[in-house]
């Protein structure tokens, strides 16, 4: 494909959605800028491009390219934006789709993200380990977790560069208000690298299988201006309420029954304070560490503020 | 999933005295399941609150089923009225179970309901009750002043539309809630002097 074909499928690509033009069409008028008046390509691409944003109606911003904000990953919280990202390849894993070229987790400072290159794209492989600049990638959203797309109009350039890649760890805070539903003693399904948790027996992906039994708390702390969904982990579960995995088991058994460890859990910790901190995961956050917050310490300073007001 | 998805709201923290103030409602979009807010008089909206305080008696005031109020007061003296029957199982338990006195925490709906005789009841349906421990109702009382002053600080901002509607619908000054919150630092503190080291 000469140069200007690629070119004219890109911008038949961007303005798709938008105009009836055919790659030929674009060619044409690529061609006549860049061989008849020796525009450099970059040049006439941009000409090309207003061109068609005047027929649809467009403005530069309603399409990939150009203006982009370069953002950071831990700026990214809406679906549908178009961004410039500097970022490390902090892991490939293996693409679970033919339609995906490459999938795997971006890093930077201020975190962690999931990318996914497509297979039609056609874009150069990225390596792992290696820091790379990336214009015009698009943000997406599934279940509250971020992820960025690469696609056809995507720039890559390595950097020679290091990036130190943060973890997103945050610390919430505030009165554990709820504690939603799979929380307590759950059955995780067997199958290999599946672990979704089982509804009545049955995983919603491989059906009734033998479960194996896990330990979680799901709850939601609220501080009164914003909440937060925290989720502990077996381990953690275990450092908050006393209770470990053989014991929920035991419990679980003696009343032939699960939801009592659930509700043995929820006597203990609803309606009381937490400090908890740990690394996030779209909205969640993962607890690592977490702490009964106690008498309170700022009485006398509030009621200085109250005072004066 | 959506970026749309229905957002949890937030747990009001609210002082009695203000909350039984709150006798106007309103919804923001005419879907049928749209929340309902309570427009607290310190110009904020609330679908949720979280209060702490000391459960002093307990009553099933149903006739045919269960039917459970509960009086919740906190340290002005003013009391939250919970009301938990058979579609809140596990709050009409805690009631029947918790003997007052004793500190509970209540997560729970804003209801307000209108009497024979015109006035309007304000009350809590609740989504759980727990025994806490007096820290943590101590902890509530000084996190409830906080959010009142963050809401008496805001409430002259142009833009807090809350407390806009607050003076269309409201004949009350808000700031008769700053000593609302003196007095339940002060009785906080003359309790913390009292209690033994």
């Amino acid at each position: 494909m000469s140069d200007v074909r690629t070119h004219a499928a890109e911008i038949h690509e961007q303005f798709s959605d938008h105009i009836d033009a055919s790659v030929d069409d674009i060619a044409e008028r690529l061609r006549v800028l860049v061989d008849e008046y020796k525009v450099p390509m970059e040049e006439a691409r941009r000409s090309v491009e207003s061109h068609y944003l005047d027929e649809a109606g467009l403005s530069r911003d309603d399409l990939g390219g150009g203006g982009n904000d370069t953002v950071q990953v831990e700026d990214i919280d809406t679906p549908e934006r178009w961004v410039d990202l500097t970022a490390k390849v902090v892991e490939l894993w293996e693409p679970r789709s033919d339609a995906v070229g490459q999938v795997g987790l971006l890093g930077d400072p201020t975190g962690t993200i999931k990318f996914t290159a497509w297979a039609k794209s056609d874009l150069p492989a990225l390596e792992e380990g290696a820091v790379y600049r990336l214009g015009n990638v698009v943000t997406d959203e599934y279940q509250g977790r971020y992820s960025v797309k690469l696609n056809r109009t995507t720039t890559i350039e390595q950097l020679e560069e290091d990036l130190e890649v943060g973890d997103n760890t945050d610390t919430v805070e505030g009165a554990l208000v709820d504690i939603q539903s799979g929380s307590g003693l759950i059955k995780r399904c067997p199958e290999e690298g599946c672990t979704r948790v089982l509804q009545n027996g049955r995983c919603s992906e491989h059906g009734d299988v033998d479960g194996e039994f896990d330990l979680r708390i799901k709850a939601v702390l609220d501080d009164g201006t914003a909440v937060h969904e925290v989720i502990f982990d077996e381990a953690a579960t275990t450092e908050l309420t006393g209770i470990t995995l053989e014991d929920a088991k035991q419990q679980a058994m003696d009343a032939l029954d699960t939801e009592i460890v659930a509700e043995d859990i929820r006597a203990q910790i609803l309606g009381r304070y937490y400090r908890v901190t740990g690394p996030t995961l779209g909205r969640y956050v993962l607890v690592d560490e977490a702490e009964e917050l106690g008498e309170p310490t700022d009485a006398e300073s509030t009621l200085i503020r109250a005072r004066s007001m | 999933m959506s970026a749309n998805a229905p957002t949890r709201e937030v747990a009001r923290r609210v002082f009695a005295a203000e909350f039984n103030d709150a006798t106007y409602t309103f919804k923001e979009s005419d879907d049928d399941r749209a929340p309902v807010y309570l427009l607290l008089p310190t110009g904020e909206r609330a679908n949720r609150v979280f209060v702490v305080g000391t459960l002093t008696e307990t009553e099933d005031v149903g006739e045919d089923s269960e039917y459970w109020q509960g009086r919740i007061v906190d340290p002005n003296g003013d009391t939250f009225y919970v009301y938990a029957g058979q579609y809140q199982p596990d709050a009409a338990a805690a009631l029947r179970d918790l003997e007052p006195p004793a500190y509970v925490a209540v997560v729970g709906k804003p209801r307000t309901y209108e009497t024979d005789d015109g006035e309007i009841n304000v009350s809590i349906r609740p989504e759980s009750i727990s025994a806490v421990t007096a820290a943590v109702r101590n902890r509530w009382v000084v996190e409830t002043a906080e959010r009142t002053l963050d809401r008496l600080a805001a409430f002259d901002d142009e833009a807090n539309e809350y407390a806009r509607m607050v003076e269309d619908e409201y004949d009350l000054d808000p700031h008769q809630y700053r000593d609302t919150v003196v007095a339940a630092l002060e009785s906080l503190e003359a309790e913390t002097e009292e209690a033994p080291v």
